[in-house]
């Protein structure tokens, strides 16, 4: 276990590590930072100043070591539009994406598993068909859609919802839904699935057969052997469900991470890019890392070697 | 290939998959013949215009126009040559890429595997929407950056597959035969193993037409697509966004047919992984 938790950790780290070169390539491509931060009139001699107050006039190895030597402390310098540390402008936007991302995560969590249960339970019959239609409708829209259409819906024709900003719980509806009608639909597919694989083994035929009644022999037999797969593919669009919430928060002006990331990309605003990056990348990481030591304790047969 | 026609055939959702991505296709070859009018043109005194609403020159609107009095329907059918155009090149140079990759890979095992695996874990460590934003910061919004872009953002996951079924494929008694009869590596992949990945890959390429295309439309949903005035379904929602008090139409039919577009290609998928694995279908249905 201890030495599977290393390997696995170091691998994680190694992931990250990755992403960070790749994204400090990008930054360090995509154009010369201090030619932004100055003035139109600045001689040479200020631009030569201003590089070399930002370590800009180091070779590209000496800049990466110290930029990951500083993020490891939690530095990310300063942002070039707001006089504030990078990792404070990604970080003061946090709450209010957890907000939307563990809102809609609970949403899809308590609607997609139960309806995935109860169409693989009912195959081929009217309810499942209707679940297939929320499935397919939920991964075929795109989100920014379905949002705009739910703002036209409930909050310019019906009046129920405010249409943007946040705050109030009743600010936090729509975009939690919209989100989560995506996120569902995957967990409903793949619950199904996974749930029809499992309910033709042998040990549900016996388990019905010794009399037990059909709800304990899902809820106990059933869904705790289906629960693995489900969750391993839910860890690995976690990447996608934060590309939703980037989308989302642009739909319902929600002050989030994923607009501070992209208002920093559009701006090259590159040590508020970089701490972005790094903070959404060690959330995927971090989330996949979990499903992995989660398998353990779903199915104690797995062992960690 | 009529043999697997004939099975879709016989699948509902393939049959309605293949009306959908026929009728999208149709449209994005044929705009200028069935489009009612020109896309581009403005009309100021017919802005706005509710659906079947005809013009002051009695023109109808099937589905209404938009701020500049540009009919809708016209914009909606011009608007699949971006999608398709984008999301088709970028499944074609994804897929390639990936299943090459990921056909090394798992023939050659040992570093190389190990390095690519690496590589591939970082890829999908990055939030797809985000590598994509930042890359066209990077390298600008043109048609072909828009196709590299899209593509960068799915061929890891042919790597997967690909890898998966060579090493599955490598202990199975015709591929051990061949390398015992001391077949040269390269035709070992080209003859025996790249056959056998090909329906897998092809799935997966499907299904991920109809992520192509939802990404497409979110970067012009952000305004990072094909500049105006190229009418893009993306960009056509996010002028839409601005006017969903007074002109819902202008948002709502757009998103329409990129609804109706990935839903053909998801099903697609779906229908083909079913007729192309019978073992599955029996399991499954």
């Amino acid at each position: 276990m201890q030495g599977y938790l290393t390997r696995r950790i170091a691998h994680s780290l190694l992931a990250l590590i990755g992403v960070t070169l790749v994204a400090f390539v990008f930054v360090n491509a995509s154009g010369d930072p201090a030619a932004l931060l100055l003035p139109g009139d600045a001689t040479p001699a200020q631009a030569a100043e201003l590089r070399r107050s930002l370590g800009l006039d180091r070779p590209f190895l000496a800049q990466y070591g110290l930029f990951v030597w500083q993020a490891a402390h939690g530095n990310f310098g300063t942002s070039l539009r707001q006089q504030l540390p990078a990792a404070q402008v990604i970080l003061t936007n946090a709450p209010a994406t957890a907000e939307l991302a563990v809102g809609a995560s609970v949403v899809s969590v308590v609607l997609g598993v139960p309806l995935g249960i109860v169409a693989a339970s009912y195959r081929g019959r009217l309810y499942d068909w209707l679940t297939s239609v929320f499935v397919l409708i939920g991964q075929s829209a795109p989100i920014f859609w379905l949002g705009l259409m739910a703002i036209w819906i409930f909050s310019l024709e019906l009046r129920l919802l405010p249409p943007f900003g946040r705050g109030t719980l009743a600010q936090l509806v729509l975009p939690v839904m919209t989100l989560a009608w995506y996120v569902s639909a995957l967990l409903t597919r793949m619950t199904r699935a996974s749930m029809l694989e499992v309910l033709d083994q042998d040990y549900i035929r016996t388990a019905r057969s010794k009399g037990l009644s059909w709800i304990p022999v899902i809820l106990k037999h059933a869904l705790r052997n289906a629960a693995i797969p489900v969750l391993t593919v839910f860890g690995l669009q976690f990447g996608e469900l934060l590309g939703g919430v980037v989308v989302t928060e642009t739909v319902f002006a929600w002050p989030g991470m994923g607009r501070a990331i992209v208002d920093a990309i559009d701006a090259r605003d590159y040590p508020v890019v970089l701490a972005g990056v790094v903070v959404v990348a060690t959330m995927f990481v971090a989330v996949n890392l979990l499903v992995d030591l989660s398998y353990g304790l779903l199915d104690p047969r797995i062992r960690y070697q | 290939m009529v043999d697997l026609l004939r099975r879709l055939a016989r699948d509902p959702k393939g049959v309605v998959s293949l009306v959908l991505l026929l009728a999208v296709a149709v449209a994005a070859l044929a705009a200028p013949l069935i489009a009612p009018a020109n896309p581009l043109l403005q009309s100021l005194p017919s802005s706005d215009l509710a659906p079947m609403a005809s013009a002051p020159g009695g023109t109808i609107h099937w589905l209404g126009t938009d701020e500049y009095g540009r009919d809708v329907l016209a914009r909606v059918i011009y608007g699949a040559r971006v999608s398709l155009v984008v999301a088709l090149g970028a499944v074609f140079l994804a897929g390639v890429a990936g299943a090459t990759l990921g056909i090394l890979a798992g023939f050659a095992a040992g570093p190389v595997d190990t390095v690519t695996m690496r590589i591939v874990d970082v890829q999908l460590a990055f939030p797809t929407v985000l590598l994509a934003i930042a890359w066209i910061a990077f390298i600008g919004n043109n048609l072909a950056s828009l196709i590299a872009v899209v593509a960068l953002s799915g061929w890891a996951s042919y790597v997967r597959v690909a890898r998966a079924s060579v090493l599955a494929l490598r202990t199975v008694p015709f591929v051990e035969a061949t390398i015992a009869a001391g077949a040269s590596g390269a035709r070992i992949m080209l003859r025996h193993i790249a056959p056998n990945v090909l329906s897998p890959i092809i799935v997966l390429a499907t299904l991920q037409l109809g992520r192509a295309v939802l990404l497409e439309s979110t970067l012009s949903f952000l305004g990072l697509g094909i500049q105006p005035p190229t009418p893009s379904w993306g960009s056509m929602l996010a002028d839409g966004r601005a006017q969903l008090d007074t002109a819902w139409w202008i948002a709502a039919f757009p998103g329409l047919a990129i609804t109706l577009l990935v839903l053909g290609a998801n099903l697609l998928g779906d229908a083909l992984r079913d007729a192309l694995d019978p073992r599955f279908e029996q399991r499954h249905v």
